[in-house]
């Protein structure tokens, strides 16, 4: 009967319905967008560190994030990690912003990576169009279906110039985006280093895969030990020194969470004040309930049921109309993410935001006297 | 022979207000409620039916003295507590019917049972006889919105005694209702007392539910001023003339 009665209070008034829905959904759909921004942004930054397999990075002192190596790195450092014990393979990476010449005029940026996949290090992900072979005949590159514009080129055959050489495109990536909006173009190590200008041995990052059974944290503070101008990272603190760099030190997470927060909390407002006047009006009918003896848990659970619907209904639509932004968003520089814990996390704020909301008619109710069912 | 009072209140005072503006609505009134009896509770406007009403059914508290629901004291219980008395001994009518106005008839008397933790097909079984028992069978489904102030006092008299409560209080149950649901409904309230064994007390200043009443009790300013009983073998009208005789002499 709790819940009945939670449904009929809620749908007794249609149009103050309508405006608590309206409420969480706002919130709903804002929270979404702003946090499947954010999963979106935090991805593009750590796709190359997600994809690449080794347990440890070396990295030049202070590299902040995957674009941001630089090339100060020599053969002389693979070779001192190679000699500690537990490294089984060092492999070099190239990763560099370089100017791309449009075909037809004018130039964009674009980040060079360089990898030998054959090593097992950082192999590109998503080919839809070419493979690995073609991207290694001469000036082969690979880069992403989205960016064709942006680089002014058609697809597969075009070419361009980039930094110190003509590039030309043999393969295509599918939802490989770069959160700078520079383009990856991926190709063979030697050829980056070419267009780069850089000597033979330069190298951005060495990807270190350990031996089996070798303990991460004893061979890390090994290496620590060989190299002065070199740090070494796990994987995982990779990642969050680029996505620290990216979105909180340039305050594009900020923003984004901050957006969240507001949205969750102009939602709240809402079905704060209409789940709060929904009770006020039903306010005779809780008095009933209390005279007639019911516990003012009882009482509660009824205000909760319909906090709970509301909830539910809200929930439901918003997250259709954020499914259909998530859709929309797959073509664009920034796309949108909804995983099921994204789901699951935004249906977990939803019933605490609509019972935070009812806090106020918990209030009232509790303070409610029972006498009032005699009065005329 | 006597039975035990199911309901009683001893020596109640009752204060409403503070300050300057603080006034006695109750001034050391004791009655007690029997078992198969239907007692009338009569008085001018502000007289203090209502407060008495409230307290006996621990809906209010005393300022001081004691509300016994069947033989325990009430004194010192939180208002919980108080829930909790009035759930397991007491079921309520009220003047305006107070009935869920987005449940049926059915779910209004569902409701009583289910805060007393009596939920399910049982639940539906029991509501469904009592609605039947007042000859509302079929009006089960009938929102209040839809039907007669007399039908739906009869849907607030199921609610009230579909727990079997060894108490009901009504306040003013007939003042809404025109002659024939008056009538209908204080037949309704004299066979609960009767064949249930409730004790019933009935607030009114309705000269029409007189006939109904084994005992009539009068309240003025905050305290009894008297109290008929039926004598035994003396039918309704008889009682009604009772009054009537003690009122010209009055």
């Amino acid at each position: 009967m709790i819940l009945t009665l939670a449904f009929r209070n809620l749908f007794h008034d249609r149009v103050r319905l309508a405006v608590t829905l309206i409420g969480i959904l706002f919130s709903i759909v804002l929270v979404a967008v702003q946090l499947g921004l954010y999963l979106g942004s935090s991805r593009m930054i750590t796709s190359n560190i997600d994809n690449a397999r080794g347990e440890l990075w070396i990295t030049a002192f202070g590299a902040k994030s995957f674009e941001d190596g630089g090339l100060l790195l020599h053969s002389a450092e693979r070779h001192q990690a190679l000699a500690a014990a537990g490294v089984a393979e060092v492999i070099p990476l190239v990763v560099s912003f370089a100017e791309w010449r449009r075909p037809n005029g004018g130039s964009t940026r674009v980040v060079v990576v360089g990898t030998d996949p054959e090593d097992g290090g950082l192999v590109p992900w998503s080919l839809t169009d070419g493979t690995w072979l073609d991207v290694k005949s001469p000036d082969g590159i690979a880069v992403d279906k989205s960016y064709l514009a942006e680089l002014d080129v058609k697809g597969i055959g075009d070419t361009a110039q980039v930094a110190h050489g003509r590039v030309r495109i043999k393969a295509l990536t599918e939802g490989v985006r770069s959160f700078t909006q520079a383009p990856y173009a991926y190709m063979p190590i030697s050829r980056a280093r070419h267009l780069l200008g850089a000597p033979g041995d330069a190298t951005s990052f060495y990807l270190v895969k350990l031996q089996p059974g070798a303990d991460v944290e004893s061979v890390r503070r090994d290496l620590k030990s060989r190299f002065e101008s070199a740090e070494v990272l796990t994987a995982e603190e990779f990642r969050d020194r680029s996505l620290n760099t990216w979105l909180f030190q340039t305050g594009a997470g900020v923003a984004l969470i901050g957006g969240a927060l507001l949205g969750l909390l102009v939602g709240t407002v809402i079905v704060a004040q209409t789940l709060y006047s929904s009770t006020k009006d039903h306010l005779a009918e809780f008095a009933t309930l209390r005279a007639l003896g019911s516990s003012s848990g009882y009482i509660h659970k009824v205000i909760l049921g319909q906090a709970g619907l509301s909830a539910v209904i809200g929930y439901v639509l918003g997250m259709i109309i954020a499914l259909a932004v998530v859709y929309a968003s797959r073509g664009t520089p920034l796309p949108m993410v909804m995983t099921p814990w994204l789901a699951a996390a935004l249906f977990a704020v939803t019933i605490f935001m609509c019972a935070i909301s009812q806090l106020s008619a918990i209030f009232k109710v509790t303070k409610i006297d029972p006498a009032m069912v005699f009065s005329k | 022979m006597k039975r035990e009072p199911v309901l009683e209140a001893v020596d109640i005072v009752k204060e409403l207000g503070s300050g300057a503006a603080k006034v006695q609505a109750l001034k050391g009134v004791s009655m007690a409620l029997r078992p198969s009896e239907l007692t009338l509770l009569m008085g001018p406007s502000g007289s203090g039916k209502t407060t008495l009403l409230s307290i006996l059914g621990c809906i209010l508290k005393p300022t001081s003295g004691d509300v016994r629901v069947v033989g325990e004291s009430t004194i010192g219980m939180s208002a919980e507590q108080l829930a909790t008395v009035r759930r397991a001994h007491i079921g309520f009518i009220f003047q305006s019917y107070n009935l869920f106005p987005t449940l049926s008839a059915i779910e209004n008397v569902r409701i009583a049972l289910d805060v007393r933790g009596q939920s399910g097909f049982k639940a539906a079984a029991r509501a469904e006889e009592v609605l039947r028992d007042v000859g509302l069978g079929h009006r089960l489904r009938y929102h209040p919105g839809n039907m007669s102030g007399g039908e739906q006092q009869r849907v607030a008299v199921a609610r009230a005694i579909a727990a079997s409560p060894s108490v009901v209080l009504a306040d003013e149950p007939t003042a809404a209702l025109d002659t024939e649901n008056g009538h209908a409904v204080m037949a309704l309230l004299a066979r609960i007392a009767k064949e249930q064994a409730r004790s019933v007390l009935v607030v009114t200043h309705d000269p029409r539910t007189l006939p109904y009443a084994d005992r009539v009790v009068r309240i003025e300013d905050g305290r009894i001023v008297g109290e008929e009983r039926r004598p035994e073998g003396l039918d309704a009208p008889e009682i009604t003339d009772l009054a009537k005789r003690r009122k010209a002499h009055a």
